[in-house]
């Protein structure tokens, strides 16, 4: 991938569900090691907007581009596109029949062939950046929200992908265990990491963002750096959104 | 009314004979209906209209007909089509054992398939687009994912129709065999005490019921131990 082709290209992408239509005309171009927060209120066509970049949704107008290879049904090998986009869930989604160690080897194993013992070398490194290395062992379900929300992310990062998108990975935790989330995507977010986030954390979007996205509708009204986005907003919609979410 | 113990106590080896025949029926029936089962469910989810729609005939015929008729049938109809005498397979129908084995299979088999249905439907779609989202292929997450996952929402259902299949194997009996069922009528022929021998063999069947449970209960602990909060 050569420096000036973006990373995910999104050109007039829509999507309907039956007649309800989800995404309208949506354009957006993310490089290489840009930090995007989308926002908006619910039912906007976030979440179905980052769906579509990994292609758990199908688009059915427009084009989108991952690096080189256009996400179409005639593409072969959707798997070698879907591996260098790592996601992560609101709801965690850890596979509850694992342990965490055997969560973050499977991709590994299945999809990248990486031999056991450095699928493992692999899982351990990301457990320790997410910090919970001694839980290797345990099943999901003995952890905390926050916990198995870190494992998630570290499942996402084994596969070593170009770019990470996380759709309200703070929405389902209790408000103590947020933080331990938000620090570890700073982290991230730090070291270089593309990534696309759905939040509603407008902390972490002032202090990580490059880019502001607000939806509504289906549609993108309004993006900006964090600065000019929140002291500044141009849409109605986007004043009233913020109104709404920062005032308590 | 007299009940005499020791009429029991004779009874109850010669009853005990016919258990092997009773297992031979259960297992047997038990694994190759597991296997049609787990057909006719792929079928039934495949999505495609051509395997789905025999499936769900097939289901809709076994459910809905007493077992008991379907033994009769096959134990007195298949013989009579001259297809089925010619073929390889008039060795199994020929034989009631044979005969008894077949019926119990597709039996069970139409139950269980929807038991694992049950349990592939209860598996957290979440869970599935985690793995296409880490780009595992569909059969990759059928096999690592969605099989693990629905045995054990399976289980609890499946061990009670292996227990119902127990059962069932008593009906072997109207067709000659000699199982503990079998047996325990030709006694009360004998000895016209039908409380004693039936009631001995009641508590045969419960003690066997009894073991399946506990076996099942086990299966259950180990299938459900990624299920328990305290490690």
């Amino acid at each position: 991938m050569t420096g000036s082709t973006p990373l995910i290209r999104m050109e007039h992408v829509g999507k309907h569900f039956g007649t309800f239509k989800a995404l309208n005309d949506i354009n957006l171009e993310v490089t290489k090691g840009e930090r995007i927060v989308v926002c908006g209120p619910s039912g906007s066509g976030k979440s179905t907007m980052i769906r579509c970049i990994n292609r758990l949704e199908k688009h059915d107008e427009g084009r989108i581009f991952i690096g080189d290879i256009e996400l179409t049904d005639k593409l072969k090998d959707l798997n070698a596109v879907r591996r260098e986009v790592g996601m992560v869930f609101q709801s965690f989604n850890l596979f509850p029949h694992m342990t965490i160690l055997k969560n973050l080897m499977l991709a590994q194993k299945l999809v990248r062939k990486t031999p056991k013992a450095e699928a493992r070398d692999v899982a351990m490194h990301y457990l320790e950046r997410v910090k919970i290395p001694e839980q290797a062992d345990k099943y999901p379900i003995q952890m905390s929200g926050g916990q198995q929300q870190r494992v998630a992310i570290a499942r996402a990062l084994c596969m070593k992908p170009e770019v990470m998108l996380f759709d309200e990975p703070t929405s389902a935790l209790d408000p103590e265990m947020i933080n331990e989330v938000l620090e570890v995507m700073t982290d991230l977010a730090k070291d270089g990491m593309t990534m696309i986030c759905v939040t509603h954390e407008m902390g972490f979007a002032r202090s990580v963002a490059d880019r502001v996205i607000f939806m509504d509708a289906g549609e993108i009204v309004e993006e900006g750096t964090p600065e000019t986005f929140f002291s500044a907003p141009k849409s109605e919609r986007t004043k009233l959104f913020l109104s709404q979410i920062l005032s308590h | 009314m007299s009940f005499d113990v020791s009429l029991i106590l004779s009874a109850l080896p010669k009853m005990l004979m016919g258990i092997g025949l009773t297992f031979q029926l259960l297992i047997l029936s038990g694994v190759l209906g597991l296997m049609l089962a787990i057909v006719l469910m792929l079928m039934r989810i495949s999505g495609k209209w051509y395997l789905s729609w025999p499936a769900q005939v097939y289901i809709y015929v076994f459910r809905g007909t007493p077992i008991l008729v379907q033994i009769f049938i096959v134990y007195y109809g298949f013989p009579q089509l001259d297809f089925i005498r010619d073929s390889f397979l008039w060795p199994i129908f020929r034989d009631p054992f044979g005969c008894a084995t077949v019926a119990l299979t597709l039996n069970t088999g139409a139950y269980v398939s929807e038991i694992l249905r049950g349990g592939v439907l209860g598996v957290d779609r979440g869970v599935l687009e985690a793995g296409e989202a880490l780009g595992l292929n569909p059969r990759q997450r059928f096999t690592y994912l969605t099989t693990p996952i629905a045995a054990r929402l399976a289980l609890p259902a499946y061990g009670n129709d292996v227990i119902s299949l127990l059962k069932s194997t008593a009906l072997a009996s109207t067709i000659t065999l000699a199982d503990m069922t079998g047996i325990a009528r030709t006694l009360v022929a004998q000895t016209y005490a039908p409380y004693e021998i039936f009631i001995s063999l009641a508590i045969v069947y419960m003690i066997i019921t009894f073991l399946i449970q506990k076996l099942m209960a086990r299966i259950e602990r180990w299938l459900g131990r990624y299920t328990v909060r305290t490690s």
